[in-house]
């Protein structure tokens, strides 16, 4: 990235001391707007999203009905049987779209929480937000038995409370970005407990039911669950979007970022919201899925080569994560259906292994 | 008060202090013995308790003293000891405060070979399941320090206890994988792998107390060597110790203690953690005396942990729970503290 040999953009300002780009980044105006595009990165995330269609398509023709690409094709043009294309249209499809979109949402929430901590494991993950949502989901369904609604809204503000929980403990005349990891880890660790007690009052159907949303699956994905993660990311996506430039000038601190005109605590504020809601709504409908807001973010950077965490290249790879991970999920054990959650916290606790063993330095900012 | 710093401020806690610890623990530990005996559900006179404990008449209040209190309680104060004296053994080996079996992932290798021979063998516990735990336990250990302890940054207590975190994950998914595809493993691990000492009987003392045994042996081998090597291993070798023999001895001690206690009781969190660290503020960070007042504190924290759970409420709450109750906080609380070097 760093050349010898400074390139002109074609559209940056003229005059006679025009900005010299390095190699490899297309500066992009449109009237007042204005963004660079790393070229390499850009590369790459289209072929993440190619690979990303192709596992989609592939995991649609997977399955215990026998249905090969040519009539997931004639299911999607109309011809085909009543059968073939309830199958893949009302059962496979939305399973296959929620992988892909909650993948992307989950990425985009990592990174943003990744930006923030200015740590590449200030993930949701690793503060306690999936041991409370799944607490909070156990309490519900003690109080509420087994409505859907219920376990959602109770997931969503237990992950919330514990959350604002783990960033209150952190606090000490500021969050240490270490500190906070330890006492995610901490509080997780309590939660989990908490959870094992009240898994251990419910009835056995209820237990098996309850756990096997704690590791977060899809197998229950209907239309139904799309539509918020659709509206999530419709809404949040272009917000982040459009404060990435600013997220990544409070990169380098708030004094940084102030310095050259980003509101830092409204920018906060804001990122965070985003970040929350797009992981919470994943999460009700799916579970907690571990490690995807982890590991994507970083993946993502250190495959297209990116200096920092970028949100489209993110969420690309997010998709492309738990849609393979659900491939994984459905065939590994065939005819028995993993919860995705395992496959993703075995393949995410991996690479958290591997990212220890090879970093550097203790973290990598 | 952290073991990063003056290992050997022996001269600053006066003898009459550990003296009084020592007697204190021992009495604590007894009565808390008794009491273990004549706490439970199904509310059984004192009489009644006392009577069946000297005279096996066959009815189901001595059956149940007998054969389910009894052993609970020995099994209780072993595994105890063996939590206590693993995390007494990691903090310093690891020169890091927040070490402890559960949260170092130790527990969870267990647990996981636990749960493959389960699936496999049945849950009872003998000899063979003992030895998976080991195995599991061991294999756990060496990837979290091994792990841990690369690069510059190796060692410090944020990359071990996220090393730690990885693996647990890793592990957890493993062994959720497994009970799910095993309903009939799941139902059986349930209670067990929130670590759970209910309906534990002779047979699981008598398979796992060889190994406690052994481990405590080497442990109490060690506290001078481990003495040396929390100033560091140069300085530890200037001082006439051998570091790697230390590390692999500590390790094979961990081991025995860690795979025998969670073959017996489950994963069990936090013993580790919060045991040395009461016992350092009140006798000093010299292991020669921290190892020992383990034994007793440990079984006293276990004890108490699962009385706990058996009254607080009214179906009973793992032990496991219960230590991680009380010892979650004890790690927020540490790592809020100044003195914990590197967070």
């Amino acid at each position: 990235m760093t050349s010898t040999r400074p390139r002109t953009g074609p559209d940056t300002v003229t005059g006679t001391d025009a900005l010299r780009w390095p190699r490899g980044i297309a500066p992009v105006r449109f009237g007042g707007f204005s963004t660079r595009i790393e070229l390499r990165a850009a590369a790459l995330t289209v072929l993440f999203l190619l690979v990303a269609l192709a596992v989609a398509v592939w995991s649609l023709t997977v399955g215990s009905a026998g249905i090969g690409v040519a009539q997931v094709w004639s299911a999607f043009t109309g011809t085909a049987s009543t059968g073939t294309s309830r199958i893949v249209l009302e059962w496979r499809l939305p399973r296959v779209v929620f992988a892909l979109l909650g993948g992307a949402a989950l990425a985009i929430g990592g990174a943003v929480f990744q930006s923030i901590t200015r740590n590449p494991l200030g993930s949701p993950d690793i503060i306690g937000f999936s041991s409370g949502a799944y607490t909070g989901a156990l309490i519900a369904g003690l109080i509420a038995t087994g409505s859907a609604v219920g376990t959602s809204i109770g997931a969503l503000t237990g992950a919330l409370l514990t959350g604002v929980a783990v960033h209150l403990l952190a606090f000490k005349r500021g969050v240490s970005a270490t500190r906070i990891v330890v006492i995610g880890v901490g509080l997780s660790m309590f939660l989990s407990a908490f959870n094992s007690w009240l898994l251990t009052t419910m009835q056995l159907e209820a237990a098996i039911t309850a756990a096997s949303w704690g590791a977060g699956s899809l197998a229950e994905i209907a239309w139904g669950n799309v539509l918020p993660v659709v509206i999530g990311l419709v809404v949040c996506g272009p917000v982040v979007l459009w404060l990435a430039a600013d997220m990544r000038m409070l990169e380098m601190g708030d004094d940084a970022g102030r310095g050259v005109g980003v509101r830092a605590e409204t920018v906060r504020v804001v990122l965070l919201l985003m970040g929350v809601l797009l992981i919470a709504l994943v999460t009700a409908s799916a579970g907690p899925i571990a490690f995807v807001a982890l590991a994507a973010p970083q993946l993502a950077m250190r495959l297209t080569g990116t200096p920092g965490i970028r949100i489209l290249p993110a969420a690309v790879f997010g998709a492309l994560l738990l849609a393979a991970s659900d491939l994984v999920a459905r065939t590994v054990i065939a005819p028995t259906q993993l919860p995705v959650g395992v496959v993703t916290l075995c393949l995410g606790g991996a690479y958290l292994v591997w990212l220890l063993a090879t970093s550097r330095r203790g973290s990598r900012r | 008060m952290t073991v990063l710093e003056r290992p050997d401020a022996g001269s600053r806690v006066g003898g009459g202090r550990r003296a009084t610890a020592v007697v204190v623990g021992v009495i604590l530990l007894a009565a808390l013995v008794i009491a273990s005996l004549f706490v439970g559900s199904g509310d059984i006179p004192v009489a009644d308790v006392w009577s069946a404990l000297w005279h096996d008449t066959g009815s189901s209040t001595d059956l149940i003293v007998r054969d389910y209190r009894v052993p609970r309680t020995l099994l209780c104060v072993v595994v105890g000891i063996a939590l206590g004296l693993a995390g007494a053994i990691m903090q310093p080996l690891t020169r890091n405060p927040l070490a402890d079996p559960g949260i170092l992932g130790v527990n969870a290798g267990a647990y996981t070979a636990v749960v493959f021979a389960a699936a496999i063998l049945g849950t009872a516990v003998n000899i063979t399941l003992v030895i998976c735990a080991l195995a599991g336990a061991l294999i756990a250990a060496l990837v979290v320090y091994g792990v841990g302890n690369r690069g510059p940054a190796g060692g410090t207590p944020t990359k071990l206890v996220l090393t730690g975190v990885a693996v647990n994950a890793v592990l957890t998914g493993i062994s959720f994988a497994v009970t799910l595809v095993e309903p009939a493993v799941f139902d059986r691990v349930r209670f067990w792998s929130a670590g759970s000492l209910q309906g534990r009987q002779f047979d699981t003392l008598w398979a796992v107390l060889p190994f406690v045994a052994v481990g405590v042996v080497i442990a109490l081998c060690m506290p001078k060597a481990l003495n040396a090597l929390s100033l560091g291993d140069d300085l530890a070798v200037a001082l006439g110790s051998r570091p790697a023999a230390t590390k692999a001895a500590g390790v094979v001690a961990v081991t025995l203690l860690c795979g025998a206690a969670t073959a017996a009781a489950g994963p069990i969190a936090f013993v580790g953690l919060m045991v040395p660290h009461a016992i350092r503020s009140i006798v000093g960070p010299d292991q020669r005396w921290v190892m020992p007042l383990s034994l007793l504190g440990a079984p006293i924290l276990m004890l108490t942990a699962d009385m706990l759970g058996r009254v607080v409420v009214s179906s009973e709450l793992p032990v496991g729970v219960v230590t991680a109750f009380l010892g979650a906080p004890v790690l927020i609380a540490l790592t809020r503290r100044k003195a914990v070097r590197g967070l």
